[in-house]
């Protein structure tokens, strides 16, 4: 039962192509290093941003 | 049978094949080149020290913010850029791209790019990038571009934004010299597109979009290229003339000018008959080395005038 269940499962699953998984890691590259980009963007914005007063808290 | 499975095919959702570079091209990355060198020129510009890496962010978020109004023009155009072949390569027209992409890719961007330029700079340059991304996509893209042959006279505004942006984020305020680089802009689009739109009628009358010589005709498009450059050569000067910018930036913007107004003249005097339309493709031609040379210009002048070479 649970056999034929899974192997039902595994007929409706979409099998990518070969151009289609090449696409696909591309944009997953691309979003990665475009996070991460904006990570260090809006750190190092904030920093400069806050200036001396990020310094400025009781301690 | 054949019948059912076909239609069952059709209304399967469609993979992307969509690769960054595409992502990358909806963006309109010439376009946003432009973009980045106009508004750095204003940011350079602006009055007082500015921290570079803010300015750097700045121009990135102005960057992304351009790019992402790039490609809601393109998922707003895909019905017409498919009918012309100029535009027939771009990733939506030729399937690379999905619709739903494009659009949720452009409303995205712009969201981040005018939220990043708002909280890290400014909230006015913030602001000013949200006004541009509406006034390009709306304004122009969905209202303007299909109704009237000044579309791009009003539309041209939306490019003409970056270097008051770019200003805005350095002093947080607008300057009446940004004007003026946004004035040299918007006064330089009119005879740019009207000099392709000659040589394209036929590509832009198939597609449906009321461009000047389709609507007003040859002759009279010609007429408007040399008024607007007769308009654009003093604009041009102004900074020149209103001594805040020095003689070398004059002389070139000067010579500059000219060249402009000599193109046009020479289009002016073009005939109906002409099919080559040479002058048309050098004024197109030269007008892109015009924008980018007086802009370039008035980047030397600025560092001359740091220098202290040029008073």
């Amino acid at each position: 039962m649970l056999a034929s269940l899974v192997k039902a499962m595994d007929e409706e699953r979409i099998v990518l192509s070969e151009r289609q998984k090449k696409a696909q890691r591309s944009r997953s590259i691309a979003i990665g290093l475009a996070l991460a980009a904006f990570v260090v963007l809006v750190y190092f914005g904030s920093v400069l941003k806050f200036g001396a007063a990020l310094f400025n808290r009781p301690i | 049978m054949a019948l059912i499975d076909n239609r069952m095919e059709d209304s399967l959702p469609r993979l992307s094949e969509a690769t960054a570079g595409d992502f990358f091209a909806l963006m309109k990355p010439r376009v946003m080149s432009l973009v980045v060198f106009t508004a750095f020129v204003g940011f350079a510009a602006a009055p007082g020290s500015h921290n570079p890496v803010l300015g750097m962010i700045a121009i990135l978020a102005i960057a992304v913010g351009a790019g992402a109004s790039g490609a809601l023009n393109m998922w707003y155009d895909a019905d017409i850029d498919r009918v012309m072949t100029r535009t027939a390569s771009r990733p939506l027209p030729s399937g690379r791209i999905l619709p739903g992409e494009a659009l949720g890719f452009g409303i995205v961007m712009s969201a981040f790019s005018v939220f990043t330029l708002g909280l890290l700079v400014n909230w006015l340059a913030g602001a000013l990038l949200a006004f541009t991304i509406f006034f390009y996509a709306v304004i122009y893209t969905m209202w303007l571009k299909r109704s009237t042959p000044q579309n791009i006279v009003i539309g041209g505004a939306a490019g003409a934004f970056p270097p008051m942006i770019g200003w805005a984020a350095a002093t947080n305020s607008i300057g009446w010299e940004s004007v003026i680089l946004f004035m040299i802009t918007f006064l330089w689009t009119p005879p740019h597109f009207w000099a392709l739109a000659l040589f394209k009628a036929g590509e832009y009358g198939k597609a449906g979009i009321p461009m000047m010589p389709n609507v007003r005709g040859l002759a009279s498009t010609r007429r408007q290229i040399f008024a607007y450059s007769l308009l654009l050569a003093p604009i041009g000067m102004l900074p020149w003339l209103m001594d805040y910018r020095s003689v070398v930036y004059g002389a070139g913007a000067t010579a500059l000018g000219a060249g402009f107004v000599w193109y046009a003249w020479t289009v002016l005097r073009m005939t109906d008959e002409d099919q080559a339309m040479k002058p048309a493709k050098a004024l197109f031609g030269f007008s892109l080395i015009y924008l980018f040379a007086i802009f370039a210009l008035y980047l030397v002048d600025i560092a001359l005038m740091h220098a202290g070479i040029v008073g």
